[in-house]
C-alpha cells in the first residue's frame, strides 16, 4: 500500500512539468468553459458542449495519460528500477491508475461547474465510473507497447474511436449504430437523460460489457506481458 | 555472502554463460571482468533473480534467491548498466521515491546527495545533468539505503577519468563500511586498484581468477625488460641474469636512452588467454 501512495506522490509531482499528460488533462475542461460560456448559438440544445467534450475527455485524456506514463518509464528504464526496489506491478498500476483517476475526475469537476447542482452527483458519478473503463484500456496500450512511440501510434486509433464516435454520431445514423457499443456513446446518451431512474438497461449492460473486455483484455494483457 | 555453482544459460540457441562458479566472502569488492558481451550483465541478472537460468544454483546471504525476504532485498542495492532517472523531476525528488520504497528518512536524501558531491545540483532536473553527474545519481540512488551487498554493472562505462576516481572513491568508502561489492567492468586498471578479488569472463567462461597481484604473479613471464637505444633501436630482455650482462654492456656504451620494465597486468593476462583486448579500440582511444 505504502508503494501504491509512493507512486501516486511521484505522478504528482510529475504533473506540472510532463507537458504532454497535462495538455491532456487541462484541453477539454479548458475549452468546455470557453464554449459553454462564450459561444451562444440559438436552438443549440442545452450545455451541449459541455456532454460532448466530457465523453471527448473520457475517451481520451486517461487512455492516453495511463499509455504515454507506462510507456515513458519502459522506454527510460525507470520501471525496472522500480520493480528491482519491489514495487509490484500490479502496485504500480494502481497507484498510476488512481492518479490519472483523480486527476480526470479534477477535470470532470471543471466541467461540472457548468451544469445545474442538481445534476452534478450524477454526471460525476457517471464520469468516474467511465474513466475507469479508459483507464483500464490506456493500461493495455502501455503493457502491450515497449516505447513512447509504439505506445502513441497505438493509442491514437483507438482514442479516436471511443472520442469521435459519439460526436459522428450525431451526424449520421449508421454511425450511431455502430457506435452505441462504445460505452463513449451510451454515456453520452446517460448524460443527455441527467437521472439515475432514466438509466435503460441497455446503456446499462453495454457499459458494463465494455468495462467487462477492458478489465479482462486488462488480466489477459498483464499475465501475458507484465510489465516488462 | 554470494555462493554460485555450475551457472548455464542459454538465449535461443546459444550458450551465454557455461558453468559459473562463485564464492564471494562478505567485505570484498569482487569484480568481473570481460569484455562487452561477455555475459557480465546476465551474470548479474542471474544472481539478483532477475533471470531465470537453466542449471547451477545460486545463493545469496545463504538462501537461495527466491527465497530472499522482502528484508533480504532491502539490504541490496543493484544498479544495472541501463537503469535509468525520472528526467524531470530534480535530483533530491528522484531520491525521494526511493527513500519512500525503501522506508528511509528524508533526512538521508541530502546526506547521500552530498556523499556523491550533487548536493549543489539537489534541485536540478536530471535532465539537466552531466553524464557523470547523472551516474553519481544513480550511485546514490543505491547507497541512499546504506546496502550490505551492492552490485555495480559497469559503475564507470563512458565516463571521464575524474568521475571515474570519484566513484572509486565513493565505492572504498562502502567498502570501509563492511559492504560487500560486486562490480562489473572492461577497465583493467580500474579492477586491479578496487578489486580484493577478480575474475576474467570470456564468452561465457571464467578464464581466470583470483586477487589482482595474484593473478599477475602468475603470468610472470611476461615481464620483460624494454630498452630504447639511441640508435632508434628497440631491444626487448627477459628478466634474467643473461639480460643484467647485456644491460651492463649496454649501459658501458652509453648507447641506451631509456630502459623500462614492464609488468603482467590484468590486461596482458587477459590478452594471452583470449587474444584479444578487453575494451575495443574505440574505448581506448576516448578513455
Ligand atoms: N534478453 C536477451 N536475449 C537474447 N540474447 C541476449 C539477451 N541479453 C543478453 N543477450 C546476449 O548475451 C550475451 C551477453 O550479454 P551481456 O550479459 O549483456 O554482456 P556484457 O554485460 O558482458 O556486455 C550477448 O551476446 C548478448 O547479445
Ligand atoms: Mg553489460
Amino acid at each position: 500500500m505504502r508503494n501504491v501512495v509512493t507512486i501516486v506522490k511521484k505522478q504528482l509531482k510529475d504533473t506540472l512539468k510532463n507537458k504532454t499528460v497535462l495538455i491532456q488533462f487541462v484541453m477539454f475542461p479548458v475549452l468546455t468553459l470557453i464554449f459553454e460560456h462564450a459561444i451562444n448559438i440559438p436552438d443549440m440544445p442545452e450545455l451541449f458542449f459541455a456532454k460532448l467534450f466530457s465523453v471527448m475527455y473520457m475517451g481520451m485524456a486517461p487512455l492516453t495519460a495511463v499509455a504515454a506514463i507506462i510507456s515513458e518509464e519502459k522506454e527510460k528504464n525507470t520501471l525496472r528500477v522500480l520493480m528491482m526496489a519491489n514495487v509490484k506491478p500490479w502496485e504500480y498500476l494502481i497507484g498510476v491508475g488512481i492518479y490519472v483517476w483523480t486527476i480526470c475526475m479534477v477535470g470532470a469537476g471543471v466541467i461540472a461547474t457548468s451544469f445545474p447542482a442538481k445534476d452534478i452527483p450524477f454526471y460525476l458519478a457517471v464520469m468516474a465510473a467511465g474513466f475507469i473503463i479508459s483507464i483500464a484500456v490506456g493500461a493495455c496500450v502501455g503493457i502491450f507497447a515497449p516505447n513512447q512511440m509504439v505506445s502513441t501510434s497505438m493509442v491514437l486509433p483507438v482514442m479516436l474511436v471511443f472520442s469521435f464516435a459519439p460526436m459522428l454520431a450525431m451526424f449520421n445514423d449508421k454511425i450511431e449504430k455502430i457506435a452505441r457499443i462504445f460505452y463513449t456513446q451510451q454515456i453520452r446518451i446517460l448524460l443527455n437523460n441527467m437521472t439515475f431512474d432514466g438509466i435503460k438497461p441497455e446503456s446499462f449492460a453495454i457499459v458494463a460489457v465494455n468495462a467487462l473486455l477492458a478489465i479482462i483484455l486488462f488480466f489477459a494483457a498483464f499475465r501475458k506481458k507484465g510489465l516488462e | 555472502m554470494i555462493e554460485a555453482k555450475n551457472i548455464c544459460k542459454r538465449f535461443a540457441d546459444r550458450e551465454v554463460l557455461s558453468g559459473i562458479d562463485l564464492d564471494i566472502r562478505p567485505g570484498m569488492i569482487f569484480g568481473l571482468l570481460g569484455p562487452s558481451g561477455a555475459g557480465k550483465t546476465t551474470l548479474i541478472k542471474i544472481i539478483t533473480g532477475q533471470l531465470v537460468f537453466e542449471s547451477g544454483e545460486v545463493k545469496v546471504f545463504g538462501k537461495n534467491v527466491a527465497d530472499l525476504t522482502g528484508e533480504d532485498k532491502r539490504q541490496i542495492g543493484i544498479m544495472m548498466d541501463d537503469h535509468g532517472v525520472y528526467d524531470r523531476m530534480s535530483c533530491a525528488d528522484n531520491l525521494k521515491i526511493f527513500a519512500d520504497i525503501f522506508g528511509v528518512p528524508y533526512s538521508n536524501i541530502a546526506k547521500t546527495l552530498k556523499e556523491v558531491g550533487l548536493e549543489d545540483a539537489a534541485k536540478k532536473p536530471a535532465m539537466k545533468l552531466s553524464k557523470g553527474m547523472r551516474a553519481r545519481l544513480r550511485l546514490a540512488r543505491v547507497l541512499m539505503v546504506s546496502p550490505k551487498l551492492l552490485f555495480l554493472d559497469e559503475p564507470t562505462s563512458g565516463l571521464d577519468p575524474m568521475t571515474m576516481r570519484y566513484i572509486h572513491k565513493l565505492i572504498m568508502e562502502q567498502k570501509e563500511k563492511g559492504c560487500t561489492i560486486f562490480l562489473t567492468t572492461h577497465n583493467m586498471e580500474e579492477a586491479s586498484v578496487l578489486c580484493d578479488e577478480v575474475a576474467l569472463l570470456n564468452e561465457g567462461k571464467i578464464i581466470e581468477r583470483g586477487a589482482p597481484e595474484d593473478v599477475c604473479r602468475r603470468y610472470n613471464h611476461q615481464r620483460k625488460i624494454l630498452i630504447h637505444l639511441t640508435t632508434g633501436e628497440d631491444i626487448e630482455l627477459a628478466h634474467d641474469t643473461y639480460s643484467a650482462g647485456k644491460i651492463s654492456s649496454l649501459m658501458e656504451q652509453g648507447t641506451v636512452e631509456t630502459i623500462h620494465s614492464s609488468e603482467p597486468s590484468l590486461e596482458t593476462v587477459f590478452i594471452e588467454l583470449t587474444g584479444r583486448r578487453l575494451e575495443s579500440e574505440e574505448e581506448v582511444k576516448y578513455a
